[in-house]
């Protein structure tokens, strides 16, 4: 039994009991508190806002209190991505409002970059600097030498202006970081990426299959609590994890897979549906086209074959499939987010995709739906400039399929290289800690200090903006009017984000940034309204709406238009592949020179004394960028390293010590980090919560606090059908004796 | 009429999303905490549970902090909520010591404080804030003298348990299994 008054005597992550809630009797600085009343205060009206704490963007309710300070946001009961309830990180977004570490004012550097040392400038003097430099870079090397990266609302406007100079390299770290592996091996199976928030009918599916997905500790806030829904009627849930995550708790089989071998998994798998004839047959013989092909590929892919690779017992994988088909169509074989593993991640999402095409899950009520956008008319401008040279240039013959612009791709190119001509000089970064985000550090700050130019926008101080040229700080979301959210959902739906304050200290929205520049840079043009608040009233009465109907309701539902949310029986429809069906076998990938059907191949392992580093998501947090959240931090403010008892018992290691990772290349961590002794995990792997060990001082509540994965993993295993960044083949070992060094704590 | 509150363990994800809406909507300051979220690992690898489990406050009907208060600063009002008058107590932490589920913090403004059942919006017809707020639904809230409440619906149907019985408080937070 855990109390609170244990919870405070012992250390945070106990082996018996954890209590995970507010800190107990720990009191933290901050200035949140103050001025505030311990009693009920009557509220003062309400405004619309859309989250921007993770990218799930849940419409919520920002409410003041009676001095008109930022009190509490809650979720928009109409709202297909939160049906009124936000998760701990939405309701707690007051926090990323109220955090007194926030960018204050424009920076721009005065010593080069590696030193912090910057002066505070006017908005006037930070744009025109910005422009001046911008205007001879284009000059000298064309604009299509500046990218963007970005991971958040205020992205849009900037990629508007990128567009407007005649740049198409506008890179989300959402993409080959992320979930690019997944968007291209759907779009090579069914002819349609998932896109966010996923398709997926969770609430009324019989089974629901998550292969190190998290969901639950990754507040993914629709599907989490779909899946409440799906537990409460009873839904069977299989959790395949080398870690016993929270879902795995609420699983009726747990798969304690051996790290790497997923797709040797999921191929037993497609061979037990094949072989004991489980699949759809009227459905995977209307729609889907290799059949044969792939009922030969898998034909010796038997649980047995799985069981060496795997560790998974071969009865309980055909146990498991058998679940599956049972349930079918009404089954999720889910396929994840954060995807970018071992670097052939497309093809074991293919796998993922074959596997839902075989049970025909795809168009069927509890496994996948179709969605439908609201499609809201963009603002007149002129036509973009046609740009001269794209990344791709630099990559002749590489990741053919990636549909988008790299991340990495563009830090790669940007980093000096006699083989390359066109160098990115110039980086605009909003809303993403790319040092946090892009793995590799060394290379990123080899890119970064070839620039001429780096522009970082965020509310923030965070790793990226101490490298900065100039920083521009962000308004926060709760303090500014933003583009309408359109995500595609069951029905199409828009949302509407106001400002419910004003701009805390000299901090101005994205729009207002933007606008300034294309002011600057004479492209004004392709900004046609002065204010947004003009822009998004114009939009929105094209849509039959306004903006003081949306402000009124927040969020607006319309009808769908085009096709059911589920297939009809016998419907016939047209998959957007080559071949018209859902491909088994991938032309796209066959036409690009890669494996038409996944084959399983063999990943490195630890050497002996390491162990493969993973990584998560705790549900309190999202990346790196919520770590100093005054609110958020008082539910966790530091992460631990998971590590097995047997492993424990040969390092000598107990719950709460502090040790350091090193990495198969001798990279250390940047700080050390607490252990957590536990039976969740297996002894070839150490799993932590990524998003901490900030290493920037100015976030004084995250600073030094826990380790940082991203610093841990120096080894890329890139995907070269998409270039994604697989970053599950990094191996740490221990540093026990921290030879006197002090712990932020 | 009896409040009550009922918390499925077998849907909660422990997210703390309780803990942060009980903050904003009720001013607790940072650092402190009404409610709370409990883990509990049972087993060794690969066969093992886990229970989560969002605690707070259980409104006993045979509550020792009360009987304990000099001050009568704790009292039990209507529908059996369990409240501190603040202006009345004297921050002894008489009722901190006696409470077996270390439900009450000192406040930093020197009275104790704990969860109220969000008895003014309870008042008004809504639902505690960690219940409304809950992305797993997994928290039912009601009179258990209404046998059509959520509350008295869910413990009809599923497999409760309370904490610390042996404490005989007599406790109006469930916890279903």
């Amino acid at each position: 039994m855990a109390t609170r008054r244990q919870f405070i005597r012992i250390s945070a992550m106990g082996t018996g009991a954890v209590m995970a809630g507010a800190a107990g009797l720990k009191l933290f600085g901050s200035g949140i508190t103050e001025g505030q009343k311990a009693t009920f205060t009557a509220l003062t009206g309400r405004t619309p806002t859309y989250c921007e704490v993770c990218f799930w963007k849940c419409a919520g309710w920002v409410y003041k209190d009676e001095n008109g300070s930022i009190k509490k946001i809650i979720g928009n009961a109409e709202d297909q991505n939160c049906n009124g309830r936000l998760c701990p990180r939405g309701t707690g977004g007051v926090g990323m409002y109220h955090d007194d570490d926030r960018l204050r004012r424009p920076l721009i550097r005065t010593e080069e970059r590696g030193k912090q040392s910057f002066r505070e400038a006017t908005w006037e003097e930070a744009f025109d600097y910005i422009a001046e430099k911008i205007k001879v870079i284009s000059a000298e090397h064309g604009p299509e030498c500046i990218a963007l990266f970005t991971h958040g609302s205020g992205g849009k406007y900037f990629s508007t202006l990128l567009r407007a100079l005649g740049s198409p390299h506008i890179a989300a770290p959402s993409y080959a970081q992320c979930r690019g592996p997944r968007e291209v091996a759907f779009q090579a199976t069914f002819g349609e990426a998932l896109d966010s928030p996923e398709p997926l009918d969770i609430r009324d599916t019989r089974c629901l299959v998550l292969i190190g997905s998290h969901l639950g500790e990754n507040m993914h806030n629709g599907q989490v609590q779909e899946m409440s829904d799906a537990i409460d009627k009873g839904a069977t849930i299989i959790t395949v994890d080398p870690r016993f995550s929270t879902a795995a708790g609420k699983s009726k089989y747990w798969l304690p897979i051996k790290p790497a071998t997923d797709l040797a998994l999921l191929l037993a798998w497609i061979n037990v549906i094949i072989s004991e004839e489980l699949y759809d047959k009227p459905y995977v013989e209307k729609y889907t086209y290799g059949f044969e092909y792939l009922k030969e590929h898998v034909k010796n892919m038997t649980p047995e074959w799985a069981y060496g690779i795997t560790t998974i017992d071969p009865t309980v994988i055909r146990e498991t499939a058998r679940e599956m088909a049972n349930a079918a169509p009404a089954v999720i074989v889910h396929p994840g987010r954060h995807v970018t593993w071992y670097g052939d991640d497309t093809q074991r999402l293919r796998a993922v995709a074959i596997l839902n095409a075989l049970l025909g899950s795809w168009g069927r009520r509890g496994g996948f739906f179709r969605t439908e956008t609201f499609e809201l008319p963009e603002p007149p401008h002129p036509a973009y400039p046609t740009p001269k040279r794209t990344w791709r240039t630099e990559f002749p013959d590489l990741y053919k399929l990636a549909d988008t612009v790299l991340a990495n791709g563009v830090c790669d190119a940007t980093v000096p290289d006699p083989s390359r001509n066109c160098k990115f000089q110039a980086w605009i970064v909003n809303g993403t800690n790319l040092m946090e985000t892009l793995p590799n550090q060394e290379n990123t700050l080899k890119a970064i200090q070839a620039l001429q130019l780096l522009v970082v926008i965020d509310t923030m101080p965070m790793e990226i903006t101490g490298w900065a040229d100039v920083v521009l700080p962000e308004c926060t979301y709760l303090e500014r009017y933003d583009d309408l959210r359109v995500g595609p959902h069951r029905k199409p739906q828009i949302a509407l984000r106001a400002p419910a304050a004003e701009p805390m200290y000299d901090t101005k929205p994205a729009f207002y940034m933007a606008r300034e520049l294309a002011k600057r840079l004479g492209v004004i043009e392709y900004f046609p309204f002065e204010k947004i608040e003009d822009q998004l009233d114009w939009q929105l009465k094209q849509a039959g709406s306004s903006l003081e109907e949306m402000k009124r309701i927040g969020v607006k539902t319309f009808d769908r238009t085009a096709d059911n949310l589920f297939f009809f029986p016998d419907e016939e429809v047209e998959f957007y592949t080559a071949t018209g069906k859902i491909e088994l076998y991938s032309t796209a990938l066959e036409g690009a020179g890669f494996d038409p059907m996944p084959r399983y191949t063999v990943h490195e392992e630890p050497p002996a004394g390491y162990y493969r580093l993973n990584y998560g998501r705790a549900p309190m947090h999202t990346f790196s960028r919520t770590a100093n959240n005054p609110n958020l931090t008082d539910l966790m403010d530091e992460n631990s390293v998971w590590v097995n008892p047997r492993v424990a018992k040969e390092w000598g290691l107990s719950t709460g010590q502090y040790v350091h990772l090193v990495n198969q290349d001798g990279k250390k961590s940047e700080f050390p980090i607490k252990v957590r002794v536990t039976e969740r995990i297996r002894w070839d792997s150490v799993y932590m919560v990524h998003g901490f060990g900030h290493q920037e001082k100015k976030l004084r509540r995250s600073y030094g606090k826990g380790a940082s994965d991203t610093n841990l993993i120096t080894k890329v295993l890139v995907d070269p059908v998409m270039g994604g960044t697989g970053m599950r083949g990094n191996f740490v070992t221990f540093i026990t004796d921290l030879a006197g060094e002090e712990v932020v704590s | 009429m009896r409040y009550a509150m009922a918390v499925d363990t077998k849907k909660c994800v422990g997210c703390s999303d309780c803990v942060v809406a009980c903050q904003t909507e009720n001013n607790v300051p940072i650092g402190y905490c009404r409610d709370w979220v409990v883990e509990v690992m049972d087993g060794t690898y690969p066969r093992l549970e886990i229970e989560l489990r969002s605690e707070r406050c259980n409104h006993c009907e045979n509550a020792p902090c009360v009987r304990c208060c000099p001050t009568g600063a704790s009292h039990i009002v209507d529908g059996g909520i369990v409240l501190v008058k603040p202006n009345k107590c004297i921050g002894c932490g008489a009722c901190i010591a006696s409470c077996p589920y270390d439900a009450r913090y000192p406040h930093p403004k020197g009275y104790v404080d704990k969860c109220t059942f969000c008895v003014h919006r309870v008042s008004q017809g809504m639902k505690p804030a960690c219940v409304s707020v809950c992305p797993t639904k997994c928290m039912y809230f009601g009179d258990l003298d209404d046998p059509n409440s959520d509350v008295s619906m869910v413990l009809k149907k599923r497999k409760y348990k309370t904490l610390i019985p042996e404490a005989g408080t007599k406790p109006h937070l469930y916890f279903l299994i």
